[in-house]
């Protein structure tokens, strides 16, 4: 089960920087990261080395914070390649509430995060269809 | 000209002749026909019959806004049902609304009292008047149209909101005066201006203000924006709602309608009376109101007294504009607004957490508030329509309870202030 880790972040100045840096003093890496916002407030999502640190160094220090489990999977990285992995969820009757890709990958493939409201279900449509999952081993270490 | 000279013009003695009889009265009718005034009474050892000189009324205990709340919503009639036409209502400190009634005979007193106010500020009954005060349970729009009636005006009701359109029918009916908040004014000839209409060129040539204060300056941008003389009335809806008092084209102090009002000024701590001149709490008790007679009633608006004659000829007691409140009560496009309304709001949502700020102030001319919570609730994170339908539902809560929209952003736990002791959770901008 892969955690990912979201912040609730105010739309000022500073305050990314600010929790960055409580999870680096932590010596907690960054491995993903996404940020959605409106004009007021955001959300960063990430995949982090340590979720369970994350969380509790980030509590600590006032944050809300919690974890949400998604799915990451290889994704060929050629034109079509995501559109491939989306048919099949799209076969499958379900709809991603959100998706991010990895900066870093092991190897030429692409890394993509999706969330999805079903996850079991997803997970036995994209395996059935032989796209690769990876876990949460691997995926920390990346 | 004025309206009823001989009121208005009349002796002092005179005056206080008038307002004595109708202050023994008002007492015996609150006594005979209220229960809450007979309590109060008898607790203070005050009967009807003690109330030989104006003096006296430093006896009769005060009324506050609680007592409204408490005896929500007719316990403070002084008639029956079946004689009460009307009834408003305004926003009470803690969710409930306080609820005032009015029989025939109250709503002609009131109408008398705004067609003098209004012609005192200049108005005819050749004068087309735009009301952009809302119909609603608030006294203002209902308190104007019923007096320039009676004044003899061509009243348009076109009520709140829908700017241009306010425009286009000032332009298309010439409308002479208007009636609204300051603050409403000042954006509609922003609007105009932006529809590319030349204020100069319209007919417009006065408007009657209340609701809210407004500082000298804006009365004087107001004048300049819309090019008219600006006067500014008061009034509450707990005494009656505009008509207590309004200015003369003189523009200096409000004329109040003494034969219908009594207004005494007390030292805001010692609740004392202070000398003619001194600023103060205003306490008003109504003098010939039947359905809500109200004796000696805190205001919280801080003003004080001009007893001398005014150049308009009129001798009626003046009362200087408000300089400010002795509560926390805001007042936000002319609505009247408590903190502890927007706080019983959020105590009752549970993603958030008990800590707030409010801030108020200017966008342009038009007055914003804004609510600051912190999200605590972590679950909510999972997605962002999560957040944003909590700052909807908050910012729809607080409408059905402010009547007035107000701007709620989330921020982060521990990011407001915290307090020891006295909470200043109010920032006015203004």
């Amino acid at each position: 089960m892969i955690k990912q880790i979201s912040v609730f972040v105010e739309n000022k100045k500073g305050r990314l920087a600010k929790i960055t840096e409580v999870l680096g003093q932590a010596g907690i890496d960054l491995i993903a990261l996404s940020i959605a916002d409106t004009t007021n407030f955001g959300i960063m999502r990430c995949i982090v080395s340590d979720p369970d640190k994350a969380i509790s160094v980030l509590k600590q220090n006032g944050y809300t914070a919690s974890t949400t489990e998604v799915i990451v999977a290889e994704v060929v990285d050629e034109p079509g390649g995501l559109a491939s992995v989306l048919g099949v969820l799209d076969s499958a009757g379900i709809s991603v509430e959100y998706l991010y890709s990895f900066v870093r990958t092991p190897n030429e493939n692409a890394l993509i995060l999706f969330r999805v409201e079903d996850i079991g279900t997803a997970i036995s449509a994209l395996r059935e269809n032989g796209v690769k999952l990876l876990d949460s081993g691997d995926v920390y270490q990346i | 000209m004025i309206w009823n000279e001989k009121i208005e013009c009349a002796s002092r003695d005179e005056i206080e002749k008038i307002q004595l009889e109708r202050l023994q009265r008002t007492v015996e009718r609150c006594y005979n026909n209220v229960e809450h005034y007979r309590k109060k009474l008898d607790a203070a050892g005050v009967f009807p019959g003690d109330i030989k000189k104006l003096d006296d009324i430093r006896k009769i205990p005060f009324t506050v806004k609680d007592d409204l709340r408490e005896n929500y919503p007719y316990k403070l009639f002084a008639v029956p049902m079946r004689d009460v036409v009307r009834i408003h209502a305004s926003s009470g400190t803690t969710g409930k609304p306080t609820v005032v009634g009015y029989t025939r005979n109250d709503i002609d007193m009131w109408a008398e009292c705004i067609a003098r106010m209004a012609c005192a500020a200049g108005a005819t009954p050749d004068d087309i008047v735009q009301i952009t005060f809302g119909y609603t349970l608030f006294t203002g729009a209902f308190g104007l149209h019923y007096g320039l009636e009676k004044l003899g005006a061509s009243v348009i009701p076109i009520s709140g909101g829908n700017t241009e359109r306010q425009v286009s029918v000032m332009q298309d009916f010439g409308s002479t005066i208007l009636v609204g908040t300051p603050s409403y004014a000042m954006y509609l000839a922003e609007v105009a201006k932006k529809m590319g209409v030349d204020t100069e060129k319209l007919p417009l040539r006065l408007g009657l203000f209340g609701g809210e204060g407004h500082t000298e300056e804006m009365r004087r941008e107001i004048e300049k924006a819309l090019h008219i003389i600006a006067t500014e009335n008061y009034g509450l809806s707990e005494v009656i709602g505009p008509g207590v008092s309004g200015e003369c084209y003189c523009k200096n102090g409000m004329h109040i309608c003494e034969d219908h009002f009594y207004c005494e000024i007390v030292d805001k701590d010692t609740l004392l009376p202070v000398p003619a001149g001194q600023p103060g709490e205003m306490v008003i008790t109504s003098l010939s109101k039947e359905a809500f007679p109200i004796l000696r009633y805190r205001t919280k608006d801080i003003t004080w007294l001009i007893p001398e004659k005014c150049a308009c000829g009129r001798t009626s007691m003046r009362m200087a504009k408000i300089q400010g409140r002795t509560d926390d009560m805001l007042i936000i496009r002319g609505v009247n607004v408590f903190p502890s309304q927007i706080e019983g709001v959020l105590v009752g949502i549970e993603d958030i957490g008990p800590h707030y700020e409010i801030i108020v102030r200017k966008d342009g001319y038009m007055d914003k508030i804004e609510v600051l919570v912190e999200v605590i609730d972590a679950e909510l994170l999972d997605k962002f329509s999560a957040l944003e339908a909590l700052e909807k539902k908050i910012k729809h809560k607080l409408y059905t309870v402010l009547n007035i929209g107000a701007d709620v952003r989330l921020v982060e736990p521990q990011s407001l202030k915290r307090f020891e002791g006295k909470a200043k959770r109010v920032t006015d901008l203004r």
